[in-house]
């Protein structure tokens, strides 16, 4: 891993994991996490319920309450060259940095915290109907924001940033005092996209935001976000499990597996070429629009329980390859190619010390999905 | 792989097969509680003039965006609520729509899975208990052991193994995937001809859902159940149902077989839904495809007059907002609710005889 003050890196995270503490067990919800996140670039995060994807992100925005702890690693953020805006907020606490040095999210006090979100990196909630308030304006709302993190803009300030906010989700200026019930589905879940931007923040995490949303309204949403985040350069943490909007909107995927990211690359070499038998498995369980009909197959069993997670890749009693090794030995991530060096998996099927038949092709997953399909209906 | 068995001939061309259930100029207006002085009273119109037919051994989808009243159609269908006027045939009677003997004889032959396995299984009861009561109510089992029996086969037959685990499990023991192939088992407890699949799969996971579309394709074939599925992502329509029939607003918009529809669309408001579906292999990765903004379903208060697609289409003529277009037959089965291809009759090229005008 790189150092990010040379580079164009946003976020690093290194070996972040993440343990829910329950009376009959431990559950290791967020395993082992590495990832790097550049400046602008939008990184999708997708995988099944209980893959611990949402756990990660509350982890990186220090979210998490028990009974969740985070039992190790580092969230290392690199601030931007322009540093006025911390010292301005010096009332609600500020960051203390060297210019260039990275600052470790898990180790923020409160106050820092404080200063860091919003500021820095904001969140928006899976469903926009519980994560705006009821009782108060979508204005007020808005310009709560303003009032903690900019109290210098004044009253007329605020309200003239707030209508600007409004407009550029797409919300006439006249819905400033109208209340969450008063506006429909989208574009509740645009001025909680309104809210998330108030700030200029570099980062943006994102859960699930569309996915209480019908087709048209999605299809909008997602149109607005990858806008915004191009006119901005903001980068944004996408999660959903929902990997064929991903493939449209991020620039690269991470596919998650019991707590671990079992793969990342670009959406086309993902879309191309899935390498993981896990994110074939996950591309290939949505009925497509155009092509032949053909009868489909999903993957067989379902999740691990995250307190006894099979050893050896969490993924092989599932999978339709699976050889020995796959049962003792935990898979890392490593490029799965040689000429496409930006695509990593881990798994066992690309290391040449471990599988012996070579790397599959994508056609030699799919037979291994249907072989495993068809024995299962004999 | 098996390419999907499907006959792509329209059953109504082939006189031999009778809709087992036929549904004819449905119309539900939901009153609401609010005083006016003048006008009739005001009501929610949620269906209007809605028309269709299920057949044995297939499947028919009901496409559309929350709000356009596909559930009040199945509801109407299952017997939940009566329509306002417009009348259901069985086998080509009539249905009583009076009666609590004859309520209990249609849903003999009716049966409904509901859209979120969370709340459609009592969490009181165990497994056991929920495939129990339609054997008991509809007689089709006298004594435990045949009862026994027979939730186990059911179990076995929505691939529910070891059945025998799962016979004394509880709800909230059950992953979703899991409570919605019980709900799929107390529907076929009663041994229905026709099944009514209220979003069966949307609340459920991606990797999920493949399963439980499968589950129900099996059924299809092997009991030939007359289906409709009902749900708001064409890409499943096209997988799972022979014929599609896309509704906005309470209005049949376009209908005829699946692959006609995802593959030829001809009303403006299925082109829309078509182009804002996710579909990876249509654009190019990494590239959004977009969607004009027009705004979202009006209020079923005072809907838009004729047409109620008018506002947002892009074709809008000065005729749609006087009336809602007659049924055009585009041939094959195919046929639309559009002035752009016709007001009645048939356009068997499906060419547009209406050209834009402002």
């Amino acid at each position: 891993m790189t150092t990010g003050a040379q580079t164009n890196n946003l976020l690093e995270v290194n070996h972040l994991s993440v343990d829910y503490l329950a009376a009959n067990g431990t559950v290791h919800a967020v395993n082992d996490v590495s990832f790097t996140l550049a400046r602008g670039e939008i990184l999708g995060l997708a995988g099944e319920s209980g893959c611990g994807k949402s756990t990660m992100a509350y982890a990186i925005s220090r979210l998490l309450r028990p009974p969740a702890y985070i039992t190790g690693g580092e969230v290392l953020y690199y601030p931007p060259q322009r540093d006025e805006t911390m010292q301005k907020v010096s009332r609600r606490g500020t960051v203390k940095r060297v210019p260039g040095e990275p600052i470790d999210v898990l180790k923020l006090s409160a106050a820092e915290l404080r200063a860091f979100r919003w500021n820095e990196m904001s969140i928006v909630f899976q469903s926009a109907m519980n994560s705006l308030n009821p009782v108060l304006s979508v204005g007020a709302q808005i310009m709560d924001v303003l009032q903690t993190h900019r109290p210098e803009l004044g009253a007329d300030g605020r309200k003239k940033r707030a209508i600007d906010l409004l407009n550029l989700v797409g919300i006439a200026s006249d819905r400033l005092n109208s209340y969450p019930h008063e506006l429909s589905g989208g574009m509740r879940q645009r001025a909680v996209i309104a809210i998330a931007l108030a700030l200029n923040p570099e980062l943006i995490i994102m859960d699930e935001p569309t996915t209480a949303l019908d087709v048209v309204v999605q299809r909008e949403i997602l149109q607005l976000i990858s806008a915004l985040c191009r006119e901005f350069s903001t980068a944004l943490i996408f999660i959903t499990h929902d990997l064929s909007l991903l493939l449209e909107l991020a620039d690269h995927i991470a596919i998650m597996y019991a707590g671990k990211i079992v793969e990342k690359a670009s959406s086309k070499d993902i879309y191309e070429h899935p390498r993981h038998p896990y994110s074939y498995g996950l591309l290939n369980s949505f009925p497509r629009l155009h092509g032949p009909l053909r009868k489909m197959v999903g993957i067989p069993g379902s999740p691990p329980d995250l307190r006894a997670v099979p050893p050896g890749c969490a993924f092989n009693p599932r999978c339709p390859l699976a050889f020995n090794s796959c049962q003792t030995v935990i898979p890392t991530l490593q490029s799965a190619v040689s000429d496409v060096p930006g695509q990593v998996t881990a798994c066992h099927l690309y290391d040449v010390r471990m599988s012996e038949s070579g790397p599959p092709t994508t056609a030699e997953i799919a037979q291994g999905y249907e072989a495993l399909a068809e024995r299962s209906n004999a | 792989m098996d390419v999907l068995n499907r006959s792509e001939t329209p059953p109504h061309s082939d006189r031999a097969v009778q809709p087992v259930l036929e549904a004819e100029h449905l119309r539900k207006d939901f009153p609401l509680r609010q005083f006016r002085l003048a006008g009739p009273p005001p009501a929610v119109h949620a269906v209007d003039d809605t028309s269709l037919a299920l057949y044995p051994g297939r499947a028919l989808a009901l496409v559309g965006e929350s709000g356009s009243g596909k559930t009040t159609v199945a509801r109407i269908l299952a017997r939940l609520y009566d329509p306002t006027s417009g009348t259901l045939r069985f086998r080509g009677n009539p249905v009583k729509l009076a009666g609590g003997a004859a309520l209990r004889e249609y849903r003999r032959h009716v049966q409904l899975v509901f859209q979120d396995p969370f709340s459609s299984l009592n969490p009181v009861h165990n497994v056991r208990y929920h495939l129990s009561r339609p054997l008991r109510i509809y007689n089709h089992v006298r004594n435990t052991a045949t009862e026994t029996e027979q939730i186990l086969s059911l179990l076995n037959r929505v691939s529910l193994t070891p059945a025998e685990q799962f016979i004394q499990k509880y709800p909230h023991q059950l992953s979703g995937g899991q409570r919605q192939r019980i709900a799929i088992a107390r529907a076929l407890a009663v041994q229905p001809e026709i099944l009514l699949a209220d979003e069966p799969v949307s609340m459920l996971d991606v990797s999920i859902r493949l399963d439980i579309l499968n589950l129900l394709l099996k059924l299809k074939d092997e009991e030939q159940l007359a289906v409709l599925f009902i749900t708001h992502d064409i890409a499943s329509a096209r997988y799972f149902a022979e014929d599609t029939v896309v509704m906005y607003a309470g209005q049949m918009v376009e209908g005829g077989s699946s692959e006609e529809i995802t593959q030829r669309p001809k009303h403006p408001y299925t082109q829309l839904l078509l182009s804002a579906a996710p579909d990876p292999d249509r654009v190019k990765v990494g590239q959004l495809a977009t969607v004009p903004e027009r705004g979202e379903i009006p209020s079923l208060i005072n809907p838009p007059t004729g047409c109620r697609f008018h506002p947002r289409c892009p074709h809008v003529m000065p005729v749609c907002r006087e009336r809602f277009p007659k049924k055009t037959d585009l041939g094959g089965g195919h046929w639309t609710n559009c002035f752009l291809y016709g007001d009645g009759g048939e356009n068997k090229t499906g060419d547009k005889v209406a050209e834009k005008s402002s």
